[in-house]
C-alpha cells in the first residue's frame, strides 16, 4: 500500500477514507493559517512533463499545508529537455531523498513505471491517457458534499471518453462508490470495449440528461477533427454541446461539473458554466483537500492507509 | 587420433523416432544407422535428444549494418547457432537500408565470415522502406546474395499499386514478396492490440483489422496476378481464417507466426513494462488459439523468430517511447515445444516441416531444410526436450536482453548444432 496509480486500486472502504480525511482537512483552509505540521520533513517532488497548471499548484497547495518541502520539477527547460530518461530522473529524485513523487505525463503507464525505480511514494497526477485519480477522487468529493452521498446518482460523463484519463478514473471509483454512471458521446469518441466497462452507454446527451443528478463535461479538443472523431465543433456543440436550452432539461437539484480547463461555447455554454448550480470552481478548491488527504495517508504515517 | 573433421552421433531420435547413430563426415550425413562405427570420429552423446534438420528461420533482424549496439551479424549468429537454427534471413531495415546490391552482399558476406550459420539477406522492396517506388529487385536476386525475399519488413507495402508492382516484378527471378501486413492509418501511433486491455491502460489501439484488410487485400492481388506472396507475422484469429480460405481457393499465399505469439498475450501490457511491446502486438487468448490451430493444419506454414534486438535503454522506459520487438532465436524451439508439441498439435516431423524445410522452400534457400538422410548435407540440430531451464537473457548469446521469456521457464535446450558437419554449439555451448 505505497502508491496511488488507478482509482481501480482504491477497495470502497479506502476511497471513502480519503473522502472523510479530505472532508476534515477542508477545514484548514478556512482557518486564517492554513498550515497543518503533519508532513514537517518530508519531500514532495512534483515531477510535471506535461504543462498543467491547475494540477500541479493544487498538489503544491496540498502538499504545503502539510509543511512538506515540495519541490518543483517541470520538463520544459530541466535535464528531461536535454534528453534524460525518466529513468534516470527517478534516480535522481531518488537520491534527493523524495517520500513521495507527484506525476504527471503524457505516456500512459508513466506513474507505474515510475514506481518500478523509485522507493517512495508515487502519485498519479494524469498519465497520458490512461487515468488521474485524485481527479476522480476530488469529483467523488465534490458530489458528496453538494448531493449529500454519492451511493445511487446518475452521473452522466460527457465527451472524449476515448482519449479521457479523467473519465477512466471516474468510472472506475464512482463504480466502486455505487455510483450508476452513463457514458455519452459520438461513438468514435468511445472505446471499442467500453460495453465491457462497469457504466452504461448512451449516443444522444438529450435522452440521458433528464435522467441524471450529476452531469459531468469533458474537455473536447477542437483539433481531434484533424483525425476525423467528429466532422466539425459546431455539429459538436450541437449533438453534444451542454448549451441553455440543454441545461434546462436538467431537473431542478442537478449539478453540472467539469474538470477544467474548459472551452466554453465547444462543449459548455458561459451561463451553464457560471451558474449556482456548476460546481466547477468549488472543484478547484476540493482538489486542495483531496490532496491533502491522499498526500496525509500516503505518507503520513510509518504505514500508508491507501494505494499499493 | 581424433578425426575433427568427422563427428558420430550416438543415440539421437532423429525427428523423434527410435534411437540411432548418424555418422557426419566431409559436411555430408555419411551414414545413419544403430551401431555405427565412427572409427576415429569425435563422439557426440546424444541419447535422448531429438535430431532435427537444421533450423531456418525466414525472419530475423540482425541490425548490422547500423545498429550493432543492438546486434551484429557476428553475435546474431551465434544467437541462432545456439537457437538450433544453421540459416537465417537477414531483415532490411538496417542503417543503410538493405535496398541496393552492394548492402545485401555485404550482409551476406559478413554472414559467411562469421560462420555461424548462414546468412541469406532479405531485400527491401521500395527505396528506403519508403512505399513510394521500387528498389533495385533485381539487381539484388542476381548479386552474390542472390536475393529472392523482399520485405519492407517493419513497414507495410501499402500502396495497393505497388504491392502488384511487386509481386509481378519479382516472378522474373522466382522471389516473393514477404508482407508485413499493417493498414498505416488504422495503426497511427498505435502501441497495443486494440480490445478490452488497451482500453483499459489508455493505450492506442491496434486492430486486428488493419492487419486482416491488408492480408485479405494482398492475397486477392497474389490471386489477380499468379504471383506467390508471404504473410509475415500473423497474429490475428481473423487472419488465419483469411488465409485458410486463400489457400482454399487456390491462392500461392504462404505464412508465418512468431513463437511469442504463439503463447504470449495481450493481457501482459497491464506492466506497462513495453519487453512485451511488439508489433504487430501480442493479441488474445482466442488469437493464441486460432494461430496454434492455423499452424497444425497447415495454414500457416512455418514458424519464424521476427528476433528484434533492441539495447536496454530501448525498453526501460515510457511504453509509448519504447521500441518495439523481441528477441526470438534463443527461445524460438522451447516455445514451440510448449505451445505445440507438449500440446499435441505438432509431432517433431511437423516441427522440423515448418522450422526447417518449409522456410527453406519459401526462401528458396538450397542446401538448407533438407532431409536427415544419408548424402544429405550435414545441418543438425540435437535438442534435448526433456531438461527445462529458466530463461535468463543475461547468458544468451544474443548482444541484446529484450526477451519477454525473462525469468519463464522453458522446456527443452539445444544441445548441439552442426552447420555442413561442423559444429556450431555443443554441449548447449556456442563454439
Amino acid at each position: 500500500m505505497r502508491h496511488l496509480l488507478s482509482a481501480g486500486d482504491l477497495s470502497r472502504d479506502e476511497a471513502t477514507l480519503v473522502l472523510d480525511t479530505a472532508k476534515e482537512l477542508a477545514q484548514v483552509g478556512d482557518r486564517s493559517v492554513k498550515k497543518l505540521p503533519t508532513l514537517r520533513g518530508r519531500t514532495v517532488v512534483n515531477l510535471f512533463y506535461e504543462d498543467s497548471t491547475r494540477t500541479r499548484i493544487s498538489f503544491e497547495a496540498a502538499a504545503k499545508r502539510m509543511s512538506a518541502d515540495v519541490i518543483n520539477f517541470s520538463a520544459k527547460g530541466s535535464s528531461v529537455s536535454k534528453g534524460e530518461s525518466l529513468k534516470d530522473t527517478a534516480l535522481t529524485l531518488q537520491a534527493m531523498g523524495a517520500d513521495g513523487v507527484v506525476i504527471r505525463h503524457s505516456s500512459s503507464g508513466a506513474a507505474k513505471r515510475l514506481s518500478t525505480w523509485v522507493d517512495g511514494a508515487v502519485l498519479n497526477a494524469g498519465d497520458g491517457t490512461h487515468e488521474h485519480p485524485t481527479q476522480a477522487l476530488l469529483d467523488a468529493f465534490t458530489m458528496r458534499e453538494r448531493m449529500g452521498r454519492v451511493e445511487g446518482l446518475r452521473v452522466a460523463i460527457v465527451g472524449d471518453i476515448l482519449h479521457s484519463r479523467v473519465a477512466r478514473s471516474n468510472v472506475l471509483l464512482l463504480a466502486t462508490l455505487g455510483a450508476e454512471v452513463t457514458l455519452v458521446a459520438p461513438p468514435t469518441l468511445l472505446p471499442v470495449s467500453v460495453r465491457s466497462w462497469p457504466c452504461s452507454v448512451s449516443y444522444t446527451l438529450d435522452e440521458v440528461l433528464p435522467k441524471s443528478d450529476v452531469v459531468m463535461m469533458l474537455r473536447v479538443q477542437a483539433e481531434r477533427m484533424k483525425d476525423a472523431f467528429f466532422p466539425t465543433a459546431r455539429e459538436y456543440t450541437r449533438r453534444y454541446g451542454l448549451d441553455d436550452d440543454r441545461f434546462a432539461k436538467l431537473h431542478d437539484d442537478a449539478i453540472v461539473m467539469h474538470p477544467g480547463p474548459m472551452i466554453r461555447g465547444m462543449e459548455i455554454s458561459a451561463a451553464v458554466a457560471d451558474s449556482p448550480r456548476s460546481t466547477i470552481v468549488e472543484q478547484v478548491a476540493n482538489g486542495v483537500s483531496v490532496r491533502m488527504a491522499v498526500l496525509y495517508l500516503l505518507l503520513g504515517g510509518s504505514e500508508s492507509a491507501i494505494g499499493n | 587420433m581424433t578425426d575433427t573433421n568427422t563427428y558420430l552421433i550416438r543415440g539421437a531420435r532423429v525427428l523423434g523416432g527410435e534411437e540411432t547413430d548418424l555418422l557426419l563426415r566431409g559436411g555430408r550425413i555419411a551414414e545413419i544407422g544403430p551401431g555405427l562405427d565412427g572409427g576415429g570420429a569425435a563422439t557426440v552423446d546424444a541419447r535422448g535428444a531429438v535430431a532435427l534438420p537444421g533450423l531456418v528461420d525466414l525472419h530475423t533482424h540482425l541490425r548490422e549494418p547500423g545498429r550493432e549496439d543492438a546486434e551484429t551479424v557476428y553475435s546474431g549468429t551465434r544467437a541462432a547457432a545456439m537457437g538450433g537454427f544453421t540459416a537465417v534471413h537477414a531483415m532490411a531495415n538496417t542503417f543503410p537500408v538493405a535496398d541496393t546490391a552492394g548492402v545485401v552482399e555485404q550482409v551476406w558476406r559478413l554472414g559467411r565470415d562469421s560462420g555461424y550459420c548462414d546468412v541469406q539477406p532479405v531485400g527491401a522492396v521500395t527505396h528506403g522502406l519508403g512505399g513510394t517506388t521500387l528498389a533495385e529487385l533485381g539487381a539484388m536476386a542476381e548479386s552474390i546474395a542472390a536475393v529472392r525475399v523482399f520485405s519492407d519488413d517493419g513497414h507495410c507495402v501499402s500502396d495497393a499499386l505497388l504491392m502488384r508492382r511487386a509481386l509481378e516484378y519479382v516472378k522474373a527471378f522466382g522471389g516473393v514478396v514477404a508482407q508485413h501486413a499493417q493498414e498505416p492509418r488504422l495503426t497511427e501511433n498505435a502501441q497495443m492490440n486494440e480490445g478490452v486491455v488497451s482500453d483499459r491502460l489508455g493505450l492506442a489501439g491496434w486492430p486486428a483489422v488493419a492487419e486482416e484488410a491488408i492480408i485479405a487485400r494482398d492475397c486477392l492481388l497474389a490471386e489477380h496476378v499468379g504471383s506467390r506472396l508471404h504473410i509475415c507475422h500473423v497474429s490475428t484469429k481473423g487472419s488465419v481464417q483469411i488465409i485458410r480460405e486463400a489457400k482454399r481457393r487456390g491462392c500461392d499465399v504462404t505464412a508465418e507466426v512468431t513463437p511469442h505469439h504463439l503463447v504470449l498475450t495481450d493481457d501482459l501490457a497491464e506492466s506497462y513494462d513495453p519487453i512485451f511491446k511488439v508489433n504487430p502486438p501480442l493479441r488474445t487468448a482466442d488469437d493464441v488459439e486460432a494461430l496454434r490451430a492455423g499452424l497444425a493444419d497447415g495454414t500457416i506454414d512455418i514458424v519464424a523468430t521476427d528476433h528484434a534486438p533492441h539495447p536496454i535503454e530501448a525498453k526501460e522506459t515510457e511504453w509509448s517511447n519504447a521500441a518495439m520487438g523481441m528477441t526470438g532465436l534463443e527461445t524460438a524451439l522451447s516455445v514451440v515445444q510448449s505451445a505445440m508439441v507438449e500440446t499435441g498439435l505438432l509431432d517433431w516431423a511437423q516441427v522440423a516441416e515448418r522450422m526447417s524445410a518449409a522456410p527453406a522452400r519459401i526462401g528458396r534457400l538450397s542446401g538448407h531444410g533438407r532431409p536427415l538422410a544419408v548424402g544429405e548435407p550435414a545441418n543438425v540440430v540435437l535438442f534435448d526436450p526433456s531438461v527445462s531451464r529458466e530463461v535468463d537473457p543475461a547468458a544468451m548469446a544474443s548482444k541484446s536482453a529484450n526477451s519477454p521469456f525473462r525469468g519463464r521457464t522453458l522446456p527443452g535446450r539445444v544441445a548441439a548444432t552442426f552447420l555442413r558437419g561442423t559444429p556450431t554449439v555443443l554441449d548447449g555451448k556456442v563454439q
